[in-house]
């Protein structure tokens, strides 16, 4: 019971300060009254919102669903990739060295390319450009978790004449979970802007990039706020679904363990 | 004569041979340890003392010379499991509870759930952690988490017992403790020992052997039984123990000396 009253006295400040911003920010807009050019206030975003609130909800189920199945084939290949590199050397040596020379592409660029693989409006282009850049920061954090061991645990295991998969499991794995999570949250708010950059040069056309590549276009900056807003809602809810798991997964963790003090 | 509990012949351990990086950790190591005896390997730093352990332990193959654990190849006495072992850092795993890193060599070696759990706590007993099987090692001292590795070395009965500085992490007090723990449980069980020290006094109190090592390359210098009988308090403070830590010493100085 203290653990929730702590928990919220915790979080007090943080929503304490997004709202005298919110209010700042509102209050500043109407002073000096630029007519919603660039930056309109809060409450015409919301008002945007309410009124576009099927179009952008639409938007959002698409986007969302790039997102969560470009993200999820990215994050189980980035792990099945490091595990497949941990466990043959030699593999390692060829593919962290290749992997790290891909990943210095800027991959949202090949969008356009992406497109031309994958046909102008299919989402499978998107949920590709969402796949390969989550992929990278997945594969070398869990990869450096699970090489990155203490010798001296690996000997004990060695000493009970424990089989690699068995190291693997005891060890490599439990020691690779805080990378793993790490990543996760990189890369969830990652695969948002990922998805939305790749949805600007085409895809479903109803999702949120084009939504606000459009508004943007007719200089209805309310409204591509609104979009813009949706999108950042997608990103927290993900960050929180990770955290929420790492919380989950390990508990025994100095991370967690502090955070629940 | 009895079957060795150890027999070491003619080790020699060279690391990144023919590179200009080699290294000369041991040379010629005869050693041949009783069962039931506890030796103690002490020397500079450097001098090849955890290799040699290593190389007991088949965690890594000597270049040249033979070990035998009670007759077998030390390869085939890790794959029996003969071996328990401690270092310096406890090594315990964060993930698992004080219980169940007690537990993990017993799961790897196919014990049933019953079984293991019951021997986890036996084990606590023995090293008076009863009470925190469900905690986690981040959340111990670093002598209990010391006192817990060395619970889960010996979980399984092991026939041989090796330890790298085991307690070179604890303070004095913390230290003495521990060490009369360790003689409890070794005259409990019965294992043979082998415990690599920086502390004279240390190896004194524990050992019934103390063997002295030279570096560069790594050799055994002297060997000196230690016959001070059973240990107590007192025996810290009796003539003999102060005489045996002056013969480790001067043995000490002449390796020391003769660099
Ligand atoms: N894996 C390795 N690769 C290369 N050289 C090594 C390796 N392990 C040990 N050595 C070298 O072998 C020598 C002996 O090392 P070892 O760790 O056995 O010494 P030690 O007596 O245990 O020293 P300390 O008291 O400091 O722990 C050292 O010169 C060390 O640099
Ligand atoms: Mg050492």
């Amino acid at each position: 019971m203290t653990g929730l009253r702590h928990r919220l006295s915790a979080s007090l400040p943080p929503v304490a300060f997004g709202l005298a911003g919110l209010a700042l920010w509102e209050s500043l807009l109407r002073i000096t009254d630029p007519r919603g050019f660039v930056l309109p206030p809060p409450s015409e975003i919301v008002a945007a919102l309410v009124d576009n609130w099927s179009q952008i909800w639409t938007g959002t189920r698409h986007t969302g669903y790039v997102i969560l199945t470009g993200l999820a084939a990215g994050v189980i290949l980035g792990v099945l990739a490091a595990l497949l590199v941990t466990r043959f050397r030699s593999a390692n040596e060829t593919i962290t060295p290749v992997a790290t020379a891909v990943n210095a592409i800027p991959i949202i660029a090949l969008a356009p390319v992406f497109n031309a693989w994958f046909g102008l409006i299919s989402p499978h282009s998107n949920q590709a450009v969402v796949t390969v850049l989550v992929f990278f920061p997945v594969f070398i954090n869990v990869t450096k978790g699970l090489t990155q061991v203490q010798p001296s645990q690996i000997e004990l295991m060695r000493s009970y004449a424990a089989r690699e998969r068995q190291i693997t499991r005891e060890v490599r794995i439990p020691n690779a979970m805080p990378f793993f999570f790490n990543s996760l949250k990189i890369v969830s708010s990652l695969s948002v802007i990922a998805a939305i950059v790749a949805e600007y040069f085409g895809g479903r056309q109803d999702a949120l990039g084009p939504m606000i590549i459009q508004s943007a276009g007719l200089t209805r900056y309310d409204d591509a706020w609104a979009a813009v807003f949706a999108g950042a809602m997608i990103g927290i809810v993900l960050y929180a679904l990770a955290a929420l798991a790492e919380r989950l997964a390990m508990p025994w963790h100095a991370s967690v363990r502090e955070a629940a003090r | 004569m009895t079957e060795c509990a150890v027999r070491a012949e003619g080790i020699t351990k060279v690391f990144n041979q023919g590179r200009p990086n080699e290294v000369h950790a041991l040379s010629e190591v005869d050693l041949a340890i009783e069962p039931g005896e506890f030796v103690s390997l002490i020397g500079p730093s450097g001098c090849g003392k955890s290799t040699l352990l290593r190389v007991i332990a088949s965690l890594t193959e000597p270049t040249e010379g033979q070990i035998t654990v009670y007759g077998k190849p030390a390869e085939q006495a890790r794959l029996d499991r003969d071996y328990g072992m401690a270092f310096q850092h406890s090594g315990l795993f964060d993930w698992r509870s004080v219980a169940r890193n007690i537990e993990l060599p017993l799961e790897l070696m196919g014990w049933s759930r019953d079984k293991r759990q019951q021997r986890a706590r036996e084990m606590l007993e023995l090293v008076k952690l009863g009470q925190f099987g469900d905690h986690h090692p981040a959340e111990l001292s670093g002598g209990m988490r010391q006192r817990v590795a060395i619970a889960r070395a010996l979980s399984f009965n092991p026939s041989l017992l090796l330890m790298d500085e085991p307690f070179g992490a604890l303070d004095e007090m913390t230290r003495e403790h521990m060490q009369t723990e360790l003689l409890r449980i070794w005259s409990e069980t019965g294992t043979t020992v082998v415990f690599v020290t920086h502390s004279i006094p240390e190896s004194v109190y524990l050992s019934s052997r103390v063997v002295v090592m030279s570096p560069r390359p790594g050799r055994i210098s002297t060997e000196i039984p230690v016959d001070l009988g059973g240990r107590d308090a007192d025996t810290r403070e009796s003539p003999g123990f102060f005489a045996k830590i002056t013969e480790v010493r001067e043995a000490l100085r002449a390796v020391e000396g003769a660099e």
